[in-house]
């Protein structure tokens, strides 16, 4: 909301300068954005630096108060040289001067000779720093002396785009008439514009008395309230209008007023130039005082034609209703859109039909013409949870929505009124008809709040006396009652969000807090019983599964959850099943590709080698995350964490030396998973053949504990291979189950102890079917062998000739040990001739020789 | 005889001197203290002296022969010495050529942040308590004090999906309510890590995904003072221990009293700069007393219990900690960005 500095200052005395006031503000929770500066002095580095540490930023134009002056012109004169510029006879206070300008909105002046009322404007002598009215944006330019035509020039009758106030620069300024002569025009009309971010909390701040009320709470400065008195010389009012409310709950009150005789004519300038600082267009004196009153006391008014309603109620005096929309009702509003309405929608009707979507916007046909005489001007409440449905499901914003759809207080209905209607006798001379007719069903219950020291001391830490309390509230319009500790404090009439009993507490706290000042509040730390001591050994085991990759040389990714079934389809070749899993599917995607959220980690870590595939020749990556499946039992889908790995390119990364440059394959990924579940100490672990839709169907395995599956990897499938740009080498990939890997860890491990007697270390080389798992091979070793074996390896695997088509060697290192003393060679031999005995009886296998 | 001696001890240290390497060692070692070296000579032919100047010979011949004999082990030592000398100069390597590449893994840059936070609370006593991404509107919004059509609705733009009443958490703060239910009445400190999400339009500064920490300590004695006080702690190991902070008045449904946290900017050290927009300050996080409603709603009594709340975006302090300019590059995995942490 843009606050003008001149406004808030008709409300509180501000001695602070504008830096400091703006952290003032910031500090207790009314967040000033930004300041422009229009005409007023920028604020010294001085100043600037008093506030350090709230340092906001400051733009605009300082009017020099020795350039930059009011000035009168007597006389426009034709140029006799150009048709479009005029000569304008000028006083600026101290001497006349002859100003050259070509604004058309002095033309109708020309040649009229000395002019009856002199035209007052804002006069811009030689050497002035002004906007440059030409360029587009604010450029800075100083005056200089020039001959236009002929006729020297060196100062400007100045428009509000060369004084910074808006980017009109169509015509030049007029001012007020009673605008003095040869003062800066600084001191007569500089301004600078506060722009504060109005949380949902302080509504009642969105208002230029909203925000002064802040001010002298947190400045204790005395805040002037408003005069509401109307001076009332028409007729009553009475039997002029009537009300009928057919939903109290919607709307609380509806205050109607009546300003006869008005002319309708621009608003004076100052007031004009105020609605344009906060934002507003001027509009003519009638629709002005709407919005004055509005932007200074946060009240939105609405301006009928009289005449109008009188006769669509057939000359008759015009009833107003609010209601609820019919079925299919359609209203055209004030910006041209005709409007299906909701069933919840609120109107205002007459006995003809709807005038206007209530505390929302006008209707075409009853608004204020150039040709209206007699002015009903309408002040109302509205539920505030109903004016945001119908913004939300009209789609259409007005600065009257925005109030209201925050909370107006019923209380403020009836002064915006009154101060409404007397502006319309100043502005527009209208006769203020006697009374209002208000017609208030539903007044609210202002609540009534109680709050101890103890409550204070226990909420906010700090001690303060009953009377402290009673004074902190008190700067804010509470009155307050002390009862021993206790202070009772009735909420005033302006505000709505002071909630009842320990909610009320609360927010009372926070306005205490606010006022008191957050910085006062010490520091302190917990002093409270400690909770009891939890492991989270979920996300401990998680994060060491994080550190067991990152060791093995993994870079670990994090990537977007939400995706497209389409970019899911990617992981499997074309024709295969697909994903028929509900998704969990949002209702609002904010692009075509991330319209669901993922089933499959594998998709987002394929994305990426995509992504860097021109990067990176070679990849090894991990993420853990959680995937999204759609759950029997309930609303809401189980979220499954996984771990997905991919890796391709070189087995090394390349240096300047010889190093394996192959590219990785099955095994390097099959290593890398071996390696971490010995990590994480997991035992019995199973690797088989699998098929998996993404995977090569020969080069695909399964891990297993026991019943459990821990996840698959292997190569990616040729054909799913294709629907990525992936580099040349093999891309392999692995999903697995982070819950089975987690639960699977042991909490503890015992090991063996450290061997004293020297092993017995022999080579064994066995010929087998081709198509026999070598893990058979290990199983059969390991139970002949018994506790006496200490290690085995697999260290060579050989095909050929020699052995015979459709056989393989496997030849494997053994270490025979015990714990108790040094085996001897026939011990040793035994074991051996046990192995191949087994080998042979149970698996087939031959010796090699 | 003597001078014979001399003769002979003079030309074999003589000729060791002219020894260059092990052959021509042990050619003079042949040549002077062999059967037939004249030295050995001179022993063998001492029986044949008169028998006066046998001892003196002898003494004599025996202290060359200790001479030579010690002469010729300093030698070899000097030119072993020597040939690895000349060796180690011949195997010079250019120390400056790069060192063998190793594939080093790496954490993403989020899961480095997180861990500090981690760390830093958990000294403080908060465990980390963990709950789901996609949540009900109860949770998300209503048990947080945000009934359907509240203004305040307006500072979260939602995903929804296509079951009603089912959204993506547009913050942690739901895990408040979860937790609380799970522990009342027992005291709470725990921070509440997670993945949220917004309806937004992507920008540099903001994306549909990001991580949210939510702090809640729950006690019969938990005030704002202390909020300041656990929240300045946090800061100071985060970003210096020098590091000032300071406390706007804010507004969140959830908590009451609000405030945002700022801490001075350990760019620029508060004189303003571009990460600080000039301000000196930067906006860290957002914080309150928990609200009666919220903590009534987690089963806990508002006349007995207090309680106070946080939330900051970790992506957050990874940007201005390593001046990353997108937030975007966080989730756009570009392994030349990764990389680098």
């Amino acid at each position: 909301m843009k606050i003008p500095l001149s406004w808030l200052k008709e409300f509180v005395d501000i001695q602070l300068p504008l830096p400091e006031l703006a952290r003032l503000l910031t500090m207790a929770g009314l967040e000033v954005e930004a300041i422009q500066v229009v005409g007023l002095p920028m604020p010294s580095s001085a100043d600037l630096h008093s506030a350090a540490h709230h340092e906001i930023k400051i733009e605009g134009l300082s009017w020099e108060a020795d350039k930059i002056v009011t000035a009168a012109v007597y006389e426009v004169m034709p140029h006799p040289n150009a048709d479009r510029l005029v000569l304008c006879r000028l006083d600026d206070g101290q001497q006349e001067h002859i100003v050259l300008t070509g604004a058309p909105n002095l033309y109708p002046y020309k040649g009229l000779g000395a002019l009856p009322e002199p035209l007052k404007v804002p006069y811009a002598k030689e050497g002035a720093r002004i906007y440059d009215g030409h360029q587009p944006g604010r450029v800075l330019t100083t005056l200089k002396r020039a001959k236009i035509r002929g006729i020297d020039s060196y100062s400007m009758i100045c428009s509000e785009k060369e004084l910074g106030i808006s980017d009109e620069h169509e015509g030049v300024i007029l001012l007020d008439p009673d605008a003095p002569v040869g003062v800066p025009l600084a001191d007569y009309m500089g301004d600078a514009v506060l722009d504060i971010a109005i949380t949902p909390n302080i509504a009642r701040c969105a208002s230029v008395l909203g925000v002064a009320r802040e001010v002298a709470a947190l400045t204790g400065q005395p805040l002037r309230q408003l005069d509401y008195s109307v001076q009332m010389e028409g007729p009553s009012i009475e039997g002029m209008a009537s009300i009928e409310i057919q939903e109290p709950e919607l709307n609380p009150r509806f205050v109607l007023g009546l300003a006869q005789n008005v002319i309708i004519r621009p608003s004076p300038y100052k007031v004009q130039l105020r609605l344009k600082l906060a934002g507003m267009r001027p509009i003519d004196n009638i629709v002005d005082a709407t919005n004055y009153v509005m932007l200074e006391i946060g009240q939105p008014l609405h301006a009928f034609d009289y005449d109008v309603l009188k006769q669509r109620a057939g000359g008759n005096p015009p009833t107003i209703i609010t209601r609820r929309a019919r079925p299919g009702e359609r209203l055209t509003t004030l910006d041209d859109v005709e409007r299906e309405l909701d069933d919840f929608t609120v109107l205002v009707c007459d006995t003809a039909g709807a005038l206007s979507i209530a505390g929302v916007m006008g209707g075409a046909e009853s608004e204020v013409s150039a040709q209206s005489r007699n002015i009903l001007l309408e002040g109302a409440a509205w539920n505030f949870i109903n004016i945001r449905r119908t913004v939300s499901a009209q789609k259409l914003q007005s600065e009257a929505a925005y109030r209201f759809s925050r909370g107006v207080h019923p209380a403020m209905a009836e002064r915006g009124v009154r101060r409404c209607l007397e502006l319309m006798r100043r502005w527009a001379d209208g006769v203020i008809a006697q009374g209002l007719i208000d017609n208030y069903p539903l007044p609210p219950r202002d609540p009534m709040v109680e709050i101890s020291t103890s409550d204070v001391r226990r909420w906010l830490g700090i001690d303060l006396t009953p009377q402290e309390i009673a004074d902190l509230l008190a700067r804010l319009e509470f009155k307050t009652e002390i009862f021993g500790q206790t202070v009772r404090a009735q909420t005033p009439d302006h505000r709505l969000d002071i909630g009842e009993g320990v909610v009320g507490m609360a927010d009372l706290m926070e306005e205490i807090a606010r006022i008191y000042g957050y910085e006062r509040i010490p520091e302190t730390r917990m002093n409270d019983e400690l909770p009891p001591q939890r492991n989270n050994l979920e996300l401990e085991r998680e994060e060491r599964i994080r550190d067991a990759l990152v060791n093995l040389g993994l870079q670990e990714i994090a990537t977007y959850r939400l995706t497209s079934p389409e970019r899911e389809a990617r992981r499997f070749p074309p024709g295969a099943a697909p994903d028929d899993l509900p998704y969990i599917q949002l209702a609002n995607p904010i692009a075509a590709d991330r319209t669901v959220m993922r089933h499959s980690l594998l998709s987002s870590v394929l994305e990426v080698v995509e992504r860097n595939a021109r990067l990176r020749p070679r990849m090894a990556l991990f993420e853990i995350g959680p995937v999204y499946l759609a759950s029997e039992e309930g609303l809401l889908p189980d979220e499954v964490p996984r771990l997905a790995i991919a890796l391709s390119g070189p087995r090394a990364p390349a240096g300047w030396q010889e190093a394996d440059n192959a590219p990785m394959d099955f095994y390097d990924l099959k290593g890398i998973l071996e390696a971490l579940l010995e990590d994480l100490h997991i035992t019995g672990v199973r690797y088989e053949p699998a098929e998996h839709p993404s995977f090569h169907p020969g080069k695909c395995a399964r891990i297993r504990v026991g019943e459990q599956v821990l996840g698959v990897f292997g190569e990616l499938h040729p054909l799913a291979r294709v629907n990525y740009e992936l580099p040349e080498t093999p891309l392999l990939a692995a999903e697995l189950n982070m819950r089975a890997l987690i639960s699977l860890t042991p909490d503890r491990f015992e090991i063996s102890a450290v061997p004293v007697f020297p092993p017995v270390l022999e080579d064994l080389a066995v010929v087998v079917d081709e198509n026999l798992p070598a893990d058979q091979v290990e199983a059969v070793i390991r139970q002949a062998s018994g506790k006496a074996l200490a290690g085995l390896r697999l260290f060579d695997v050989y095909r050929g000739e020699q052995i015979g088509a459709g056989k393989k060697s496997l030849a494997y290192s053994l270490a025979y040990q015990s714990p108790e003393r040094t085996l001897t060679a026939e011990e040793a031999q035994k074991i051996r001739q046990r192995i191949i005995r087994q080998l042979e009886r149970e698996l087939g296998a031959k010796l090699r020789s | 005889m003597l001078e014979s001696l001399n003769q002979i001890e003079r030309q074999a240290l003589n000729e060791l001197e002219a020894t260059q390497d092990e052959d021509s060692l042990q050619r003079w070692k042949v040549a002077h203290l062999g059967r037939n070296s004249p030295l050995m000579r001179v022993f063998d032919h001492l029986g044949a002296l008169p028998k006066e100047e046998r001892p003196s010979i002898g003494r004599r011949a025996n202290e060359v022969k200790r001479a030579l004999e010690s002469a010729f082990e300093a030698r070899s030592q000097a030119l072993v010495q020597a040939a690895v000398l000349r060796s180690l100069q011949a195997e010079r390597l250019d120390v400056t050529l790069p060192g063998r590449p190793i594939a080093r893994g790496r954490l993403h840059p989020n899961t480095q942040t997180l861990r500090r936070i981690y760390r830093i609370f958990g000294d403080m006593g908060f465990q980390v308590f963990r709950s789901r991404e996609v949540e009900t509107d109860e949770y998300n919004f209503e048990l947080l004090n945000i009934p359907a059509h509240h203004p305040a609705r307006d500072m979260w733009d939602t995903f929804y999906t296509t079951t009603p009443g089912v959204i993506l958490r547009t913050h942690t703060s739901p895990g408040q309510i979860h937790v609380m239910r799970q522990y009342a009445p027992e005291p709470i400190r725990v921070i509440l890590p997670g993945m949220c999400y917004r309806y937004e339009q992507l920008s540099a500064r903001k994306d549909t995904q990001f991580n949210q920490v939510e702090g809640l300590a729950v006690g019969r004695n938990i005030t704002f003072g202390d909020l300041k006080g656990t929240l300045t702690d946090f800061a100071r190991r985060m970003f210096g221990e020098n590091v000032r902070t300071r406390f706007r008045a804010s507004h969140f449904p959830f908590t009451e009293p609000s405030a945002e946290m700022d801490i001075e900017c350990f760019i620029c050290g508060g004189e303003g700069c571009s990460v600080c927009g000039g301000s000196g300050w930067l906006e860290i996080l957002g914080s309150g007393m928990v609200h009666p409603v919220v903590l009534r709603n987690g089963g806990y009594d508002p006349r007995i219990y207090s309680g106070f709340a946080f939330g900051m975006g970790p992506e957050r302090i990874t940007m201005l900690k390593h001046r990353i300019e997108d937030i975007r590059h966080l989730w756009m995995n570009d392994l030349r960005f990764l990389e680098q942490f």
